[in-house]
């Protein structure tokens, strides 16, 4: 690997200290590295600092809070997200998507926040965190910023941090009343593979037993994890049934823009999208005790 | 490289990591791996590396008790931290119960992904004391073995896990 200097702050103050003095070097966090390492081995990326923030006790921040959200801190690595109580009935399509990262010895590092500032297309817990309208802390020496996770990702491997700014924490409100939601994706095998496209649905039911809510995230169909808005928009205010779960499994697929790659094929994911949009409501409309065959 | 700031550059960083049990106090690179470490400065080479991306599984170690591919760990990051390798599964002399299993039921043939499928197989039987076949499989699917299609593998776990091999 490429030489570089190794830093940990065990303060937030410290790290922005050293964010402020960068002088141009450049400064890459370390969470959990299963993307990083790597990618400063092959030469993806360089550093001049690696400055590991493990140590710092708001990174590691995992809590519910006063109105029903939980805060994550982002160097949270996904096992203690997937098996910290009550995750997997309140949020229930982000503890698949972390439970579906890599392998044991990758979800023991792997942190939810790497995954977001990794900001890869695919990124297994964007969808979910998207359909729970997931927010970003970001801070850094210039001051504290939120920024709603769908104006996170900008490109591939793109994000609107700066280079002085560190992803502190991911807060995710409450889930709507009388909601489900899960998380599919498509890989050739059972586990160790980067999702072909992966679909987030949540459903969340009005007082008149109609859809009150709906939100659909996809991932590897576009350059960043995105809402399929039309689809949601065909959902909220109609009855649940087969035909309208199949409009919305077709109009999710105008939100992505994919492209052809060794994974798949651009037709091949927009089908996927269309099935994995369908399994995903029916999924959730079925743990709201609508079961549609 | 003529941008690089050798001058200010810490070329060695002091850590303290207890390895199976021994404490040793090192100077590493900051560039360089645990398993780079674990195997050129500690001299430990049963834990060994494949892909040297986290895919493969042969690095595996358990780090302050949970399985991790040690070449996606900085050795500076280990400051501090409890490992165990492959060469501290024994005791007394005697083999691990997964080890005599792995001898008894031929679940290798080269060898060199055999201490990664041990450590994560030494985690999942701590994790889950009675798998079912299913939770094996899933349980070492961070580890890749490319001679023995996996079954003795899994049986040789298996066992251990009902109490045949002790």
């Amino acid at each position: 690997m490429r030489p570089f200097e190794y830093v940990a702050p065990t303060t937030l103050r410290e790290a922005y200290g050293i964010l402020a003095g960068a002088n141009g070097r450049i400064v890459r966090p370390l969470a959990g590295g299963t993307d990083l390492i790597d990618q400063l081995r092959v030469g993806r990326k360089r550093a001049d600092v690696v400055m590991d923030v493990k140590r710092i006790p708001e990174m590691q921040r995992l809590t519910w809070e006063a109105d029903g959200g939980i805060l994550i801190g982002a160097a949270v690595p996904c096992v203690q997200v997937y098996e910290y109580p009550d995750v997997a009935q309140r949020y229930p399509a982000l503890g698949e998507a972390a439970r579906l990262i890599g392998s044991w010895q990758i979800q023991h590092r792997a942190s939810l926040g790497g995954n977001i500032c990794n900001a890869a297309p695919s990124a297994d817990t964007a969808p979910p965190l998207l359909v729970y309208g997931a927010v970003a802390h970001i801070g850094g020496p210039r001051g504290e910023r939120l920024v709603p996770l769908e104006r996170f990702f900008t490109g591939p491997g793109q994000t609107v941090l700066a280079p002085d700014e560190l992803l502190l924490a991911i807060h995710l409100p409450p889930p709507p009343p009388r909601s489900s939601s899960h998380y599919l994706r498509f890989i050739p095998r059972e586990e160790m593979d980067i999702a072909v496209a992966g679909v987030a649905s949540l459903v969340a039911l009005a007082p008149d037993g109609g859809i009150g809510q709906a939100r659909i995230a996809l991932a590897a169909v576009a350059p960043t994890p995105v809402r399929a808005r039309e689809a949601e928009a065909v959902l909220e205010g109609r009855r649940p049934s087969r035909r309208l779960v199949e409009e919305a499994a077709e109009r999710a697929v105008l939100a992505t823009r994919p492209i052809t790659d060794v994974r798949g094929s651009r037709a091949y994911r927009q089908e996927l999208v269309k099935v994995l949009t369908r399994r995903t409501l029916l999924h959730a409309l079925a743990d709201l005790g609508i079961h549609i065959d | 490289m003529s941008t690089f700031p050798w001058e200010r550059l810490a070329l060695r960083i002091p850590i303290r990591v207890r390895v199976n049990g021994d404490t040793h106090t090192l100077l590493v690179k900051p560039w360089q791996t645990l398993l780079e470490t674990l195997r050129d400065d500690l001299g430990l080479t049963g834990t060994k590396e494949g892909c040297g991306n986290g895919n493969c599984g042969c690095c595996t170690v358990l780090m302050n008790g949970r399985p991790v591919t040690s070449c996606l760990v900085l050795a500076p990051e280990a400051d501090g931290a409890e490992v165990l390798t492959v060469e501290g599964l024994a005791r007394d002399g005697q083999p691990s119960p997964l080890q005599k299993a792995f001898i008894e039921y031929g679940a290798l043939q080269c060898g060199f992904c055999t201490p990664g499928f041990l450590m994560s197989a030494t985690y999942l039987l701590q994790r889950i004391p009675n798998p079912t076949e299913q939770e094996v499989r899933l349980g070492i699917a961070g580890n890749l073995c490319r001679c023995t299609g996996y079954d003795k593998i899994v049986r040789a776990i298996l066992a251990v896990a009902r109490g045949e091999v002790q």
